[in-house]
Parts: structure tokens; C-alpha cells; sequence
């Protein structure tokens, strides 16, 4: 009996029409837990590294996480993997809603697709019964409206829908796969579900999940429960409102943007715009929003409310789900500074299925380009006067890569490459081939700079949390902070951030010392790794300042539901086996050191020296070489020789290889 | 009226639901089905639970329904709800375990579920599903309520199932299987 997962997998090949139910071996459950974990370990045991991403080779992955469709509050993360177009690294991307938990009631874990239908299809899964269908009457569909229709066709209001737009049918670098009110969107998942022409997977479960220890399981819940409760009705102090709460920022609740819109970067991730939050934007603001949203939603079993109704029929808007960031990246991306523009663009974005952080960047990229002169009339004629219209209209090529947006589908690293002619200066915001957040700042932060460098989720706010992001004014407002700080994983955790000044010597960027930097670093990347591999939303546990799970009620939990016996050493191994393991796939891909660089003009102020050390700091803590290679003892120590072997093979690694900066 | 029926005092617990306030995260569902899992809390499973949400955010539908009694037969007419102009599916607020649809049903055998206020002893604070539901769409009442003596109980689970399966199978068959069960249980 397998407890928590179901202990099954569907396997498709969906060239051959293929489709098996295949028994998991639960060794690998006790090794990487599930989700993230597993999706790594089929990636490096089936895709060899000299595929192309859009080819049948790759193996898309959809898998819900080890905790998904237990009790537990917010455990209903989709993880969907595969070797990126973009980035050509492996993209995990997260989606939340109610895909994993239905997959799990099924009766299966994991959806592992590899192959490419000869025309665009459709996969049906309602418990034992898993079908390859149709989807030609599908083609060209909105991701949502394609839900809609599933759900009529299969007259079953309960089936989930995971589907793409046509942004994903043509395969843009930054398509998003989209599922009600959220989706997976980073580094072209939707283009690799785009190649295999599988334009949407609609599942419908039945089934029990069990776990191993019910009562004591079940306690442990509860105590979640009521500390989320207790949370919710006490947000942090000494952090801007939006840092306070726990979830995905409240941005469907909260209208209160002074913190993004002055200290976030405009444009092509280039201009500030410090006074932007006067009272009259901020009046205008609170009124857009009231209008558009219509009513708070949540995920599946959990009460934080972080998606939104969006309803606009004033601006033309139909229905949709919005969830966080959006709503600003749009507007921001385009210089303007209505509301309802973000509210109007990001419906039809989110139809044609692209990822909401990048896309407003790839069209802000086009118009310096365009006023810089590199691009010409020429090359966007037909394109409107009106500064809204232009995004429509941009946005519009690009999901059908038509015109200038077959270029700019690529996203920004590829599409300054092909353009030439001095477009490359202005891919200033990418990190591995691809869009960053857009912020610019002053003095360097040395836990910023070893996460930017070498977060393998390529993308900083799937990695950061946890540490207040800036520290606090006075002693005493920091001794306030960490009295009830239970989720340090060690109370020199609470000395470091005691400790931390704003100005000074112990101030940044030579503090923390880089030794407290990499353990803050690493404590942050275990929660994003053990989240992404328990399907529990990072908003409920990595993401936010005091959340709900840590690493000291995780063991417990994921050991009542399991049975099998975890305690906070062997589940911070199996996380660090997880993020090690993504890392050897990477570094299989290509990925070295001179690849983890942030952005020149990510700080204003940079210390090349201490860069390389706080790099080489980090390499060494993690045990790995001076490439960003882990060697063959560290793989050794996370069980994973095999890993190392092939790593030796190929050349990557070497017998000899001495750990980082050790001379 | 019947004066002179006797009277009796009588708890009517009632779970208060607020359609504004519900998120559509089925929390509820969660509570409910692992409540009622055999050992209590071994598993979870929305198909089992006596509390379904019907849930369309873009259709504006977010209703909690509860399992009510068993219907052998189809309705023969259908109620249409129109609220604040938008018009809800004929079936969309039936509590009942019905033919026509495969809400309310164990999923292995088909037999009709019904909320049974979590029926427990001791009871409980709260209905389990009210205790999930924080975000207060749920809430829990008592009140004292005069009612006559003579009223019926409600059918036990027991008979509700077995009325569903007479149905199915047509009351012979079921005699006949239980007697040969019974006769398989003796060796
Ligand atoms: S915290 Fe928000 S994003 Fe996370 S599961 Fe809950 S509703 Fe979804
Ligand atoms: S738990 Fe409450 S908020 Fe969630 S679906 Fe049920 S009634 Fe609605
Ligand atoms: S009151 Fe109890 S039995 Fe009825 S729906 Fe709620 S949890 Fe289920």
C-alpha cells in the first residue's frame, strides 16, 4: 500500500498513440520525495542533453506533488517539467488550482508525455479510463475558452483542464500552460505542450488518497490551520503591506502599489518612477480595481483567496481568473498609467496563454528597439498610433509569430541575436537566455546576488523568502521580530538578521558575511525544493515571511502521511539531493559558471571581488567545483553515482577536480 | 391545531451558508470525506463527500450543496433559478441523491450519501466541514424548536441504501444476495 501518492504514473507516447499505467518504485519516493524531485529524475534518466526542446524527443512532465489531494491546506501544486526552448535548461514551472489534487483522485501521480500527436489532440483521463482525442475543433481556442469547451463536450462541470493558446500552438518561447485561475508559465513549458500538438489535458478523478497515520496526520492540519488563521489576522510588521500577509501577494486585494510601482523598474526593466504612487494614481487605482474585481478565489483546499474574478464589461472585458502579479507587469512593461489597461491585456494574454513576466518585457524590448531606431517603420507597419494599441497589436503577432512577432517570440536573448545590429545592448535583463523581474538597484545584497546567479529556477521570485528582504530600522524593532520566529531552521539564523544594519559596517553588501549568506541562501532554496516536491504552495510555506510550514513541522508531516520515517536532516537531504540533481541535468545541458552572472546593471553598485567569492563561497558550501559542477563526493554523499558517473563520461566532471577556489 | 398532541423540544442544528463569502476551495468537501473515511482521517476523496461545491466562478456559481435525501426517480419538472438576472442549471441547487446525475453517490457502489450532521459521539464542537471553513461561508446554529412528538425519524443511512439498491436491483435480488452472503459468512 502506497500512502499519499498513489504509487502510479501515465506513461504516453503520444507518436505511437501509446499509453501505460506503470507501478513507481517506492525507493524514489523515500530518495526525492515526488513532484519536482521525480520530475528531475525522469528527465535525467530519459532525455539524453542533445535534443531540441521542440522536438518529440523532449518529455513533458505534469505531476502533482508527494502531498497533493491529502488534507493538507495548499497542497495542490502541479509541477510541470521539461528541457526549456528558451533557456534550453530544464524549466519547472508551478501551477496551483485544482489540476493535481483531480490527477491524484484519478489514481495517478504523474502524467509523463513524450512523442508528438499527428494532429493537435486532446487527453482525456477519468480514473482508469485515459484517451488521446481530437482537438482539430480546438485549434486556435483561447486557453480558458478551450476549458470551457471541454467541460461542455464532456458534459462535466467537475473535469480540470490544463490547455494552451495559441501561443503555445506556435510554440512562443514564452507560452504559458494555463489551468483556471493560474497556470505555468515560465520558459516555454506551453511551446513544449505546443510541439507534442497536445492542446489541452482534461482530468476527472474518483478515487481515494490515503495516508498512513490518519489521526496524527489529520492533528497536524489542524495545527497548520490554526496558525494560518492566526496569521492571516496578524500580518508582519515593519514590512510594506504586500510583504505582510501570507499566500501569493494580496494583489487582488489589496490595491496599495506604492511598493511595486516605485521601486520596480518601468519599460524594458529600465526607469524608475519614484513619484509615481500621488494621491491621484492612487485614487484612480483604487477605483479600477473595484470595478474589475468581482470576487476573491482560492485554490484547492485553502482559504488565502490569492486569484481573483476579473470583470470589466465597461472596457469590453469578458470573464476571467487573474491571479497576483499581473495586473501591473502589463502596465508597467508599457509605460502607461491606467489600471484598466493591465486589467483589459492581461484577459487576452492570459487566452492566448503567455507568461505574464516576460511577455510585457519581450514588447517594451521592441519599442526601445524601434525608438532607438534599430527597428523600422518598416519592420511593424500597420502598427497603430495609440501607445495601448501598440501592445494589442504587438501581442497579437507575437502569439501567432506573424511579422516582427516571429522574431520577438523568441524572447528577448534570442530575438536581439537574430535581429543584430546593436540590439544585443539591449537585452539587459536576462539571466540563462531569459526575462528577469524588473528591478534595479543601488547598493549590491549579497543573498540577491548568490540566488540570481545560481537559482535554477532562473527566476528570483520563485526562489527568494523566508528573510526579510531589507533589514529593520532599530535593535528593537528586529528583537520584535524574532520572538516569534519559529521557522529558522537555527537561532543563529535570528543573530544574523539581529544583526543586520542599514547603514554601516554590518550593512550590505558586506553583510551577512558570505558563510551566513550561503546558509541563508540555502535555507530559502530548500523550502522553494521541498514545496515544489510536496506540491504545497510557496505562498503557504517558502515565499512569504513566516509561513505556515517549515522545516520543523514538515518532517512530521510528511512522515504521518507517508509512513515513511522522515526528520529534518534526511528531509533537508532530500531536498538538497533534488536541487543538486536539477543542477546535474543543467550542467549535462551545458550550464557553467560563467553562465550565473546577474544583470551588469542589476546594482548600481557592483564589487567584482567580492562577487567572485561570495560564487566561489556558495560552490564550495554546496560542494561543487569551481564550475558550478557538484563533484563526484557530493554526488556520492545524495546517492546519486550514477549521476556522477555519466557527469565523468562526458567529460564534465573530472576524477581530480578540486572543490572551488581551495588554492 | 393539535393542542393537545403532545410536544417536545428539539435541537435543529443548521449550517448557515453564506454564498458571498465562499472562495470555491472545497475545503468543506476535504472535512467532510475524510471525516467520514473508514478509519476516520485515512483518506480523502471529493466524490465522497456529503458536501458538493458547485463551482462555475465564470458563471458566477459558487454554492455549497449538501446531500439531502435519497430520490429514486428522476424529477418529473425542474425548477429554473434566475437571481439578480443570471440563470442557474435546473439541477444546480438539488440536495438530492438522484439518477440523473452522479452527484451524491459512493463512487464504488453507487449508493446514495447524505449529510448526517457528522453524527458523533461525543459530538462534535462543529460540523467538521464548518470547522474548515474558515473563511466563515459556513457557520454553524443551534436553535430549541417546538416540534410533535409523532414525527417520523429520518431513514437511516442503512435504509437509504438499501432503498437505492431495491431500486437498482429490485428487492428479490438483494434478499437473495444477502442470503447467500449470510450463508458464505457461516462457511
Ligand atoms: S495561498 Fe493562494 S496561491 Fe497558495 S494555494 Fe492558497 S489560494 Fe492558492
Ligand atoms: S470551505 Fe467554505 S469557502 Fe471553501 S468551498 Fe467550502 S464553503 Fe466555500
Ligand atoms: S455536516 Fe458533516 S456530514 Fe454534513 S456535509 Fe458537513 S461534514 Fe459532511
Amino acid at each position: 500500500m502506497r500512502y499519499a501518492e498513489t504509487g502510479f504514473q501515465l506513461e504516453i507516447d503520444l507518436s505511437r498513440g501509446n499509453i501505460e499505467r506503470v507501478e513507481t518504485d517506492p525507493r524514489l519516493t523515500e530518495l526525492h520525495l515526488g513532484g519536482l524531485g521525480t520530475n528531475a529524475r525522469l528527465l535525467w534518466d530519459r532525455v539524453p542533453p542533445e535534443i531540441d526542446p521542440l522536438s518529440p524527443d523532449n518529455v513533458l512532465i505534469f505531476s502533482a506533488g508527494l502531498l497533493c489531494g491529502t488534507q493538507a491546506t495548499g497542497a495542490n501544486r502541479t509541477i510541470v517539467s521539461a528541457i526549456s526552448p528558451q533557456t534550453r535548461l530544464m524549466a519547472f514551472s508551478m501551477m496551483g488550482g485544482f489540476f493535481a489534487p483531480e490527477l491524484k483522485y484519478a489514481g495517478y501521480d504523474k502524467i509523463v508525455l513524450r512523442g508528438r500527436t499527428p494532429e493537435l489532440a486532446y487527453l482525456f483521463i477519468h480514473d482508469g479510463r485515459v484517451e488521446i482525442r481530437d482537438a482539430r475543433h480546438l485549434a486556435g481556442k483561447g486557453a480558458l475558452e478551450t476549458a470551457e469547451c471541454l467541460k461542455r463536450e464532456l458534459k462535466d462541470p467537475n473535469v480540470q483542464v490544463a490547455a494552451i493558446g495559441l501561443a503555445g500552438e506556435h510554440r512562443v518561447y514564452f507560452a504559458s500552460i494555463e489551468h483556471a485561475r493560474s497556470s505555468a508559465s515560465r520558459a516555454g513549458l506551453g511551446a513544449v505542450m505546443g510541439s507534442k500538438n497536445l492542446k489541452a489535458i482534461a482530468v476527472r478523478g474518483t478515487r481515494d488518497v490515503a495516508v498512513a497515520r490518519p489521526a496524527e496526520f489529520m492533528e497536524l492540519c489542524r495545527e497548520v490551520l490554526r496558525y494560518i488563521q492566526w496569521r492571516r489576522d496578524n500580518p508582519v510588521k515593519g514590512v510594506p503591506a504586500i510583504l505582510a500577509g501570507i499566500g501569493s501577494p494580496q494583489e487582488m486585494a489589496i490595491h496599495d502599489e506604492e511598493w511595486h510601482t516605485t521601486n520596480f523598474a518601468w519599460g524594458n526593466a529600465r526607469h524608475r518612477r519614484k513619484d509615481f504612487w500621488t494621491q491621484e494614481n492612487e485614487e484612480r487605482w483604487r477605483r479600477s480595481q473595484e470595478q474589475a474585481v468581482e470576487r476573491l478565489i482560492s485554490c484547492y483546499n485553502c482559504p488565502m483567496k490569492c486569484g481573483a474574478i476579473v470583470r470589466y464589461p465597461a472596457l469590453g472585458v469578458s470573464k476571467y481568473m487573474m491571479k497576483c502579479y499581473s495586473k501591473l507587469t502589463y502596465v508597467m512593461g508599457a509605460m502607461l498609467d491606467d489600471l484598466d489597461f493591465g486589467f483589459r491585456i492581461a484577459g487576452r494574454a492570459q487566452e492566448y496563454g503567455v507568461d505574464a513576466y516576460t511577455t510585457p518585457q519581450v514588447m517594451a524590448f521592441a519599442m526601445e528597439l524601434l525608438e532607438a531606431g534599430i527597428l523600422t517603420p518598416a519592420d511593424v507597419a500597420g502598427m497603430p498610433e495609440d501607445r495601448e494599441e501598440k501592445f494589442f497589436w504587438l501581442l497579437d503577432r507575437i502569439v501567432r509569430r506573424e511579422g516582427i512577432g516571429e522574431v520577438l517570440a523568441d524572447g528577448v536573448y534570442w530575438a536581439a541575436r537574430r535581429i543584430g545590429r546593436g540590439a544585443e545592448a539591449f537585452d539587459h535583463n536576462t539571466i540563462k537566455k531569459h526575462e528577469q523581474i524588473p528591478i534595479k538597484l543601488g547598493m549590491l545584497n549579497p543573498i540577491y546576488f548568490i540566488m540570481y546567479a545560481t537559482g535554477e529556477k532562473i527566476n528570483i521570485t520563485q526562489i527568494e523568502g523566508q528573510m526579510p528582504q531589507m533589514p529593520f530600522e532599530t535593535r528593537q524593532e528586529r528583537e520584535e521580530f524574532v520572538r516569534d520566529w519559529i521557522q529558522v531552521p537555527h537561532e543563529r539564523f535570528k543573530d544574523y538578521f539581529l544583526n543586520w544594519e542599514p547603514r554601516g559596517e554590518r550593512a550590505f553588501p558586506h553583510y551577512p558575511p558570505p558563510e551566513a549568506t550561503c546558509e541563508i541562501v540555502e535555507w530559502q532554496e530548500m523550502m522553494h525544493y521541498l514545496d515544489d516536491s510536496l506540491g504545497l504552495c510557496a505562498g503557504l510555506s517558502s515565499f512569504p515571511i513566516k509561513p505556515p510550514y517549515h522545516i520543523h513541522n514538515l518532517p512530521p508531516l510528511v512522515s504521518a502521511a507517508t509512513g515513511i520515517d522522515f526528520d529534518e536532516d534526511s528531509l533537508w537531504k532530500a531536498a538538497n539531493r533534488n536541487r543538486t540533481l536539477v543542477r546535474a541535468v543543467n550542467n549535462r545541458l551545458g550550464l557553467r559558471r560563467k553562465d550565473e552572472k546577474p544583470p551588469e546593471d542589476h546594482w548600481k553598485k557592483r564589487f567584482p571581488e567580492l562577487e567572485a567569492r561570495l560564487l566561489e563561497t556558495y560552490y564550495r558550501y554546496k560542494g561543487w567545483n569551481a564550475e558550478g559542477v557538484p563533484t563526484r563526493d557530493t554526488l556520492a554523499r545524495l546517492d546519486l553515482d550514477d549521476v556522477a558517473e555519466d557527469l565523468l563520461r562526458r567529460g564534465i566532471l573530472r576524477e581530480e577536480a578540486p572543490a572551488a577556489a581551495e588554492a | 391545531m393539535n393542542a393537545d398532541r403532545p410536544k417536545k423540544k428539539k435541537i435543529v442544528k443548521t449550517i448557515q451558508i453564506d454564498l458571498d463569502k465562499c472562495n470555491g476551495c472545497r475545503a468543506c468537501e476535504m472535512a467532510c470525506s475524510t471525516f467520514h473515511a473508514r478509519p476516520r482521517y485515512a483518506s480523502n476523496n471529493p466524490a465522497r463527500s456529503r458536501v458538493r461545491v458547485l463551482f462555475d466562478p465564470l458563471r458566477d456559481l459558487y454554492v455549497p450543496v449538501y446531500a439531502g435525501d435519497y430520490a429514486p426517480a428522476e424529477c418529473c419538472g425542474r425548477d429554473r433559478y434566475t437571481i439578480e438576472g443570471k440563470t442557474y442549471d435546473e439541477c444546480g441547487f438539488c440536495r438530492a441523491s438522484c439518477p440523473s446525475r452522479d452527484l451524491f453517490k459512493e463512487p464504488d457502489s453507487g449508493l446514495p450519501l447524505k449529510c448526517d450532521m457528522c453524527q458523533e459521539d461525543p459530538e462534535l464542537k462543529e460540523p467538521m466541514c464548518v470547522q474548515w471553513c474558515i473563511t466563515d461561508a459556513l457557520t454553524y446554529v443551534e436553535r430549541e424548536e417546538e416540534v410533535e412528538e409523532e414525527n417520523a425519524a429520518q431513514p437511516e443511512e442503512l435504509e437509504t441504501g438499501l432503498e437505492a439498491l431495491a431500486d437498482k436491483f429490485g428487492l428479490e435480488k438483494i434478499a437473495e444476495a444477502v442470503a447467500r452472503l449470510a450463508a458464505a459468512r457461516k462457511g
